[in-house]
């Protein structure tokens, strides 16, 4: 009982390589499209070309008569058996859903949208057949600008009699959080400075790497599903919810899944059928989906239009801020996808002391792919509103934009600090994050440069931008999503399970899909025990492994998944306690716990974590009344959401003859409280980062006039490369989170959130001194230089 | 049908395949080599390059009936002897990858690269793995990875 194990080093801080990497390095990854079960079916999707049409005959002759074709199957065979597609988050009592059949009979409302099912043997067999079935349609007018939509001039769906689906409205009058902004709006235009500005957040689509693809096994007493998902555990409830079928009779698997952000946070209708088609066949039977389907039926994020009005003080002290949004859903209102410019609500405050803040949004129903969640969701479109209507602040004040929004920030000491929009940010400091960035960046330099350029009339102008961001993440205290009508709660849950050889399983509700779960929480629980980090392995993505959990989004694991591993593991050590002042002969009192073992103060008498799992298993040696065995649950509720914040710089070069525009430097500084594993931190924010660059300046989902997504391959719908992309500086400064004892703060979306408005900004900068203050998304070399050019003109 | 035989990751097959099969259907569906995968059908996002004689391929731009008679080598067939190629250690050891999906391609990709340019510098790294698309890493750190493994800057 004296043996000395030497305590490990502090995991929590390490940049600790990762333990999914070698599978991922080696090609041994378990992806759902792997999986290849005996008798298994494939399925291929007829779709509607169609934005808008009606259904007249589905032709399935020819197809049912292809070698190999087992089954060719309709809405109209299923019926109510295949349940509906959901929508968790209704925002308003009156809010007009339509019905959201997976494979209506009847009338197809976007292009895209599945009409027929082909099962076959093979899934080129499959594909082959489903060219066969011949859909006859009667072609009906298409709602597909998100302004005439909200006109109601052509109906979506005809039978909801409008496409205006809810509206949302936070007032801080109303709240009693501030004033009312149309006083501050009428002052300011009496004696101050009023910016008015509208904004397009174009359609985007969140191109995860991996196709969606789904498997359905219905042979056992358990139907399980893999699915190539973020939300194992929402997606089971959701099948049981619109499918009768018990949730016990249900296993949902998530393996590996290869990416998401946000655009596998759905439950989809492509789910449905493949559940629906192995059921009635009795045989297991895969979906997955090809890139060009994933681009077309997959929910798209953004696309916004953003009426916004701020008021401020001849000295450029804000006075007020007026939002007033629409927001295009698609044909459908998706899992969450009503709620997600909702999420922008309490952001586009942002860092700022408002005292008066309208915020308005009106979701209208298109003929087009539905949107959801897209990395941020709502927070990035909130934060490129802000941070751009900042900058036109500070030319119209004429000072520096940093200096404009240092003067109207919540300062350091002010923390905690209640906002207009009714959130406490618990810390923060902008004026670190922003120093270090500055330094990082070499602003004076840089400006210095710029006024040079400037003065020479250099061909190439350079332009800085800033993003000085915060957002909500850590998704969410469970009582506020009540309050928003969200259909589920915001809780996390973890067990800490000992074997009996002393090794650590950890099971959390969390479901990774490239975050380095593994890693990072066998870092916590390694601590948090005092075990070897090699020792603790960390399971997930199963509904049968993990039963109770509300998976990955939101920036949501670490903070709210890692604090519920935290509460879990001080359980285990709170059971474990009695059973080593038994084996020890001490009182309970005289113990002390640290690098894994329970030692009787004083003195080198101790026992290990490990030991105590095998006394439980073994069960020889035990002391009266104790109920054997270690293992714990816990589950966390957070009582707020976290802030991370920072400051982003980015340089861009505008080539004045052209429009072609050139990333020279892009630096950040983010606070996102106390850090697990810098690595992964970092590489979050590079992607993140990437994505937010890519609104700025590549991607876009068009839409023709006949309602066709014209992005609809890789091809067009342009992902940045290696080749288009630049190395980044990247660092933090700390400002512990308080609603978590890690003290850790979300950082998947932070970079997204941020770097939107940094690039459009600094291309803006650059353009400032020819009349010019805005781009549309994505600043293409075209409409650079048409700007370019029509001020010339305006200027001649 | 058509007999193709070739070697893959070392070891010899044989098999009748369609002539419109592709290399990487091929691959995943008759050899279960799933370390290889599909994430695009318009041969942009580079997740399936494979080696064809000694220099990388997108494998859904090769049909299988083409890479008769051929040595092929995937991703399961790089480490050898149980040891790590360096840029599969690199990957790691930089973290160039996240949910790991475009990383087979990518390492396939970055081992051509370093075959033809041992020393490159990282505008050459950008431009070698421009025909191969992540969605997680924002580039930087597979960058460094080729860099590293190129014992180069870090």
């Amino acid at each position: 009982m004296t043996a000395t194990q030497d305590a490990p080093a502090a995991e929590i801080g390490q940049a600790r390589r990762r333990k999914e990497d070698q599978r991922l390095i080696t090609g041994r990854t378990r992806w759902t499209d792997n999986l290849n079960l005996p008798g298994m079916l494939h399925l291929a999707m007829v779709r509607s070309p169609f934005a808008h049409a009606t259904i007249t005959s589905i032709d399935t002759a020819a197809a049912k008569e292809a070698t190999n074709v087992v089954a060719v199957l309709t809405g109209a065979d299923f019926g109510e058996e295949m349940g509906v597609c959901i929508n968790a988050w209704p925002i308003s009592p009156d809010q007009k859903t339509p019905g959201h059949p997976p494979m209506p009979s009847d009338r197809v409302t976007f292009a895209g949208e599945i009409v027929a099912v082909v099962v076959a043997r093979s899934a080129a067999e499959a594909r082959d057949a489903a060219e066969l079935v011949d859909v006859e349609y009667d072609d009906l007018p298409a709602a597909l600008d998100l302004k005439e939509a909200a006109e109601d001039t052509v109906l979506a769906h005809p039978d909801l009699g409008t496409n205006k689906s809810a509206v949302w409205v936070f007032d801080s009058g109303e709240a009693g959080t501030g004033g009312d902004v149309e006083e501050a709006i009428a002052q300011a235009r009496e004696d101050g400075i009023v910016i008015e500005r509208e904004y397009r957040q174009q359609r985007l689509i969140p191109a995860f790497m991996e196709p969606r693809s789904v498997v359905v096994d219905p042979t056992g007493e358990q139907l399980t599903m893999w699915s190539a998902t973020q939300i194992p555990h929402i997606l089971r409830f959701a099948l049981a919810a619109t499918t009768g079928v018990p949730e016990s009779k249900i296993r949902v698997i998530a393996p590996d899944v290869g990416g998401g952000f946000g655009g596998k946070l759905q439950t989809t209708p492509e789910e449905w059928i493949v559940w629906a088609v192995a059921r009635r066949l009795g045989k297991p039977a895969k979906y997955t989906e090809t890139r060009s389907e994933s681009l077309v039926s997959g929910h798209h994020g953004r696309d916004q239009w953003q009426r916004l009005t701020l008021s401020a003080t001849k000295d450029g002290t804000v006075t007020g801020l007026k939002v007033d949004l629409l927001a295009d859903l698609g044909a459908y209102i998706s899992l969450v996808g009503g709620g997600v410019p909702v999420l922008g609500a309490f952001m586009f405050n942002s860092i700022y002391k408002f005292p008066a803040y309208h915020w308005r949004v009106q979701t209208v129903l298109t003929n087009k792919t539905w949107t959801d969640a897209y990395r941020g969701a709502g927070r990035p479109e909130a934060t490129y509103a802000i941070e751009r209507l900042m900058d036109e602040l500070a030319a119209e004040v004429g000072v520096d934009p940093l200096e404009i929004r240092e003067k109207n920030w919540i300062k350091h000491e002010e923390f905690p600090f209640t906002t207009v929009a009714g959130l406490t940010y618990d810390s923060g400091n902008y004026e670190a994050a922003t120093a270090r960035a500055k330094e990082m960046f070499g602003y004076d330099a840089l400006r210095a440069e710029q006024a040079e350029r400037r003065a020479n009339g250099d061909k190439v102008q350079l332009g800085l931008g800033i993003s000085t961001f915060t957002e909500m993440c850590g998704l969410a205290p469970s009582r506020v999503l009540g309050s928003l009508d969200y259909g589920a709660g915001g809780w996390e849950s973890a067990t800490v399970r000992m074997t009996p050889l002393g090794k650590v399983e950890v099971i959390t509700g969390a479901s990774a899909h490239g975050q380095g779960h593994e890693t990072a929480f066998s870092q916590i629980v390694a601590d948090r025990l005092g075990v070897p980090f090699e020792d603790v392995e960390v399971l997930h993505g199963d509904t049968q492994v993990s039963p109770r959990g509300l998976d990955t989004y939101g920036s949501r694991s670490l903070v709210v998944g890692g604090e519920a591993l935290v509460r879990a593991a001080d359980k285990v050590i709170e059971k474990a306690k009695p059973l080593a002042a038994h084996l020890l002969e001490a009182s309970a009192d005289d113990l002390e716990f640290g690098g894994g073992r329970f030692t009787v103060k004083g003195t080198d008498q101790g026992i290990g974590i490990g030991e105590l799992a095998t006394a439980t298993f073994t069960g020889h040696n035990y002391p009266e009344g104790m109920e054997l065995g270690l293992d714990s649950d816990a589950t966390f509720d957070p009582e707020n959401f976290n802030y991370p914040h920072g400051t982003h710089l980015c340089a861009m070069e505008v080539d004045t003859e052209t429009g072609a525009v050139t990333m020279r430097s892009y630096v950040c500084c983010d606070d996102i409280g106390n850090i697990i594993n810098p690595m992964i931190v970092e590489g979050q924010v590079h992607g993140g980062l990437v994505q937010g660059i890519a609104q700025a300046l590549w991607e876009d989902a068009v839409y023709d006039d006949s309602g066709t997504l014209v992005s609809g391959s890789f091809v067009d719908y342009l992902l940045p490369t290696a080749a288009d992309t630049i190395s980044f500086q990247v660092d933090h400064t700390t400002s512990p989170c308080t609603s978590n004892t890690l003290g850790t703060k979300g950082v998947g979306e932070a970079g997204t959130i941020a770097s939107t408005p940094a690039v459009i900004n600094a291309i803006v900068d650059a353009l400032r001194p020819m009349g010019i203050n805005d781009i549309t998304m994505p600043a293409t070399p075209e409409r650079v230089w048409k700007a370019i050019n029509s001020s010339k003109g305006a200027a001649q | 049908m058509t007999k193709i035989e070739l070697t893959v990751d070392g070891a010899k097959v044989a098999d009748d395949v369609e002539p419109r099969m592709l290399l990487v259907q091929y691959l995943r569906e008759k050899l279960g080599k799933t370390g290889t995968v599909i994430g695009c059908d318009t041969s942009n996002c580079g997740a399936c390059t494979v080696h064809l004689n000694g220099r990388s391929v997108k494998s859904c731009n090769v049909l299988a009936v083409q890479a008769d008679g051929a040595e092929v080598v995937t991703i399961e067939g790089l480490a050898e002897g149980g040891q790590l190629h360096q840029v599969q250690e690199s990957f790691r050891e930089c973290h160039g990858l996240q949910c790991g999906f475009c990383t087979p391609g990518m390492i396939m990709q970055s081992v051509d690269l370093l075959a033809e340019n041992p020393h490159p510098t990282e505008q050459e790294v950008r431009e070698g793995l421009e025909g191969n698309l992540c969605r997680c890493t924002g580039y930087h750190n597979i960058v460094k990875s080729v860099l590293h493994a190129a014992g180069g800057a870090q």
